[in-house]
């Protein structure tokens, strides 16, 4: 178990320098970042010392180096459009989105599981058919286009719900929260409907599949012969055979969620990293979009080290095999 | 005589596809005493293993018992509302499958699976489920069952898991234990040991028990008495001394000479020309009359009910004394 763990985490390891990589090269082929701090009119020698003060006239495998060392302690250097610190910039965002992404697969999973199980065992009822053409318009439906359909509804139409930004939010320490007021939590509400319902109709389509797969089984058959309750059959021995498939998928999604919150953050406004990140494109804000791209990364790899583990957890088979690899 | 465990009265089971409606079970009568092993063999999809499905009833749409009656003890079962025969599964009649392998739910140990079913049905608390675990895998002869019990399915072996599965089949005491094709997963050398388990508990307890398999060896090792059957019907029932030595039916007389003997002289092995008829396509009359070596002009049209001979009873016109002067026309 250990084994597997130190194994899996030293493959992480492997990708984030990769990735680490990838980052650096972007200050590289992305335009001179010199050219984006400096104005137009700046004196050649002026635009040498400013180089000279990023260490940008060092050999590539010293700037890279160097580029390494500091993102391992968080430091990703100075944004050109804001002179701030990108750590701390991302800092400030990654509440917001992590709030967000966190609501939207609470919301994905929950909605998710029940309308999959529903879908698959009364498969014949009008509502589970109601939901396999729901999941249909949710899967093919673009984000920004359901965000404003959302928005023109429950904001502009109806008006029950705060069309953007976060509302109030209460300081705990670095980490901001807006789940603690009214404002803050009606203004959740929309963006996670619009960020989760890939991942709901996703998670649906797959529980409902998976279940109807597991029903068939002989375990399953051989627990109605026993006599058990159908509560028991459905819920105990069906839905826990469902879920490890579910686990990996939702967890990955997790890592997707994140990374595609910038749509969602876009229309909504949400003060996130996702926000950050279309402006740092914009404005060509190389270490902002490179901090973004390894934080990303580590959010996936960090995801996928968990989901491996939690596995072994669900299935006790995996748990000999790993003890005894073959 | 006390009534039968088990009694089964013109069974029918049929099956509604698109084009048509395929009877599986074609009226069949047999009765289970107490302790009583019965063996049912037959050639895949004869209806042996539909029979044991709808005695427990566990028979899914677009499957449905169309006619007759199941009694068990005396009480009617076949038409009781979905709640009242999940009470009855599990507890007074046990089934076993054929595949151990896969009977099992993989994520979750064996004794929570065993105490899960003990709670189900008698009202012990879990302590007391816990240790009647272990004492239901020690007597299925599971060694060290106290530590056993917290393992999960795939650490056994198939032989193993084929017990577990027995221990969850008789943990209420029930009347009845269906068992369908148990050996069939297992090698040779488990096999012996599993069905010498089964015909022990039927023995200690007093439990009737409906084995299902297509290997004879098994029958003439287990069963007190033995149905033959083909495509949906029982061809012939009786003693399985009597219908091993001296099979009426021509079909069991195949069935029969289709077994090679240790004494071994070269002779060359009984075989029965054809294949059984589709459930869609079975012949008018006798079903076994394309096949049948001795067949004549009524079997074509009269479909033959069983008829008792001796300590057996057969559904053949052969032994049918009495031929009725009109034959009758059943075909439609």
């Amino acid at each position: 178990m250990l084994a597997f763990t130190l194994r899996r985490a030293i493959q992480a390891i492997g990708v984030m320098i990769a990735v680490g990589v990838i980052s650096f090269s972007m200050f590289r082929f992305a335009g001179d970042p010199v050219n984006q701090i400096v104005s137009l009119d700046t004196p050649p020698a002026e635009r040498e010392a400013v180089r000279k003060s990023l260490g940008l006239d060092d050999p590539v495998p010293v700037q890279f180096a160097r580029y390494f060392g500091n993102a391992v302690q968080f430091k990703f250097g100075v944004s050109y459009q804001f002179r701030q610190p990108v750590s701390s910039l991302l800092a400030e965002r990654m509440p917001a989105t992590l709030e967000l992404a966190i609501c939207a697969t609470i919301f994905a999973m929950v909605f998710g599981i029940l309308m999959g199980v529903y879908s698959a065992l009364k498969r014949d009822t009008v509502l589970a058919k109601i939901f396999q053409a729901v999941s249909l318009i949710g899967i093919s439906l673009p984000t920004f286009l359901i965000g404003i359909l959302l928005i023109y509804l429950f904001s502009v139409t109806l008006g029950w719900l705060p069309s953007f930004g976060r509302g109030d939010v209460v300081r705990l320490g670095w980490w901001t929260t807006g789940l603690l007021t009214l404002s803050g939590l009606k203004a959740l509400i929309l963006p996670s409907i619009t960020l989760g319902l890939f991942q709901l109709t996703l998670i649906m389509r797959l529980v409902r599949a998976e279940m109807l797969e597991v029903l068939r089984t002989d375990y399953i058959r051989f627990a109605r012969a026993r006599g058990l309750t159908t509560r028991a059959i459905h819920f105990g021995h069906a839905l826990k055979n469902t879920l490890v498939p579910v686990i990996t998928v939702a967890g990955l999604q997790f890592g997707s969620v994140i990374a595609f919150a910038i749509i969602t953050e876009t229309v909504f406004q949400w003060p996130g990293m996702g926000l950050l990140f279309v402006q740092a494109v914009q404005n060509v804000d190389i270490p902002i979009m490179a901090a973004y791209l390894l934080m990303v990364s580590l959010i996936f790899v960090t995801i996928n080290l968990v989901v491996d583990i939690l596995y072994t957890v669900v299935d006790p088979r995996l748990r000999s095999t790993i003890r005894r690899p073959a | 005589m006390t009534s039968p465990v088990l009694s089964v009265r013109n069974l029918e089971v049929e099956f509604h596809t698109r084009r048509s409606v395929l009877h599986a079970i074609n009226g069949i009568s047999f009765d289970i005493a107490k302790g009583e092993v019965l063996g049912v063999v037959g050639e895949s999809g004869a209806g042996k293993s539909v029979t044991g499905l709808a005695v427990i009833g566990l028979i899914d749409p677009p499957g449905r018992i169309a006619g007759g009656e199941i009694h068990l003890s005396g009480m009617r079962i076949d038409h009781l509302p979905p709640e009242e025969i999940r009470r009855i599964r599990g507890k007074r009649i046990g089934m076993i499958f054929q595949d151990p392998l896969t009977s099992l739910n993989p994520l979750y140990k064996i004794g929570d699976q065993i105490v899960e079913t003990i709670r189900t049905h008698l009202n012990l608390s879990e302590t007391a489920a816990r240790k009647r675990a272990i004492d239901l895998l020690a007597e299925v002869g599971i060694p060290a069952p106290e530590k056993r019990i917290d393992a999960y399915p795939h650490e056994f072996s198939g032989g193993m898991r084929q017990r577990v599965v027995i221990a969850l089949a008789i943990c209420a005491e029930p009347d009845l234990i269906i068992a369908d094709e148990p050996t069939t997963a297992l090698d040779v050398s488990v096999q012996a040991q599993i069905i010498s388990l089964i015909k022990r508990l039927g023995r200690d307890h007093g439990t009737a028990v409906m084995l299902v398999t297509h290997d004879m060896g098994v029958i003439a090792e287990t069963s007190d008495r033995v149905a033959v059957m083909y495509s949906g019907r029982i061809a012939e029932i009786g003693p399985v001394q009597d219908v091993v030595q001296n099979p009426l039916h021509p079909y069991a007389k195949g069935l029969m000479g289709a077994i090679p003997t240790l004494a071994g002289e070269d002779k060359r092995l009984v075989q029965i020309p054809g294949s059984m008829p589709r459930l869609s396509a079975i012949p008018n009359g006798c079903s076994f009359n394309p096949r049948c070596g001795f067949v004549f002009d009524r079997c074509r049209v009269e479909r033959p009910e069983p008829i008792a001979h001796g300590t057996q009873a057969v559904a053949c016109h052969l032994y049918d004394s009495a031929p009725k002067s009109a034959i009758k026309e059943t075909a439609a």
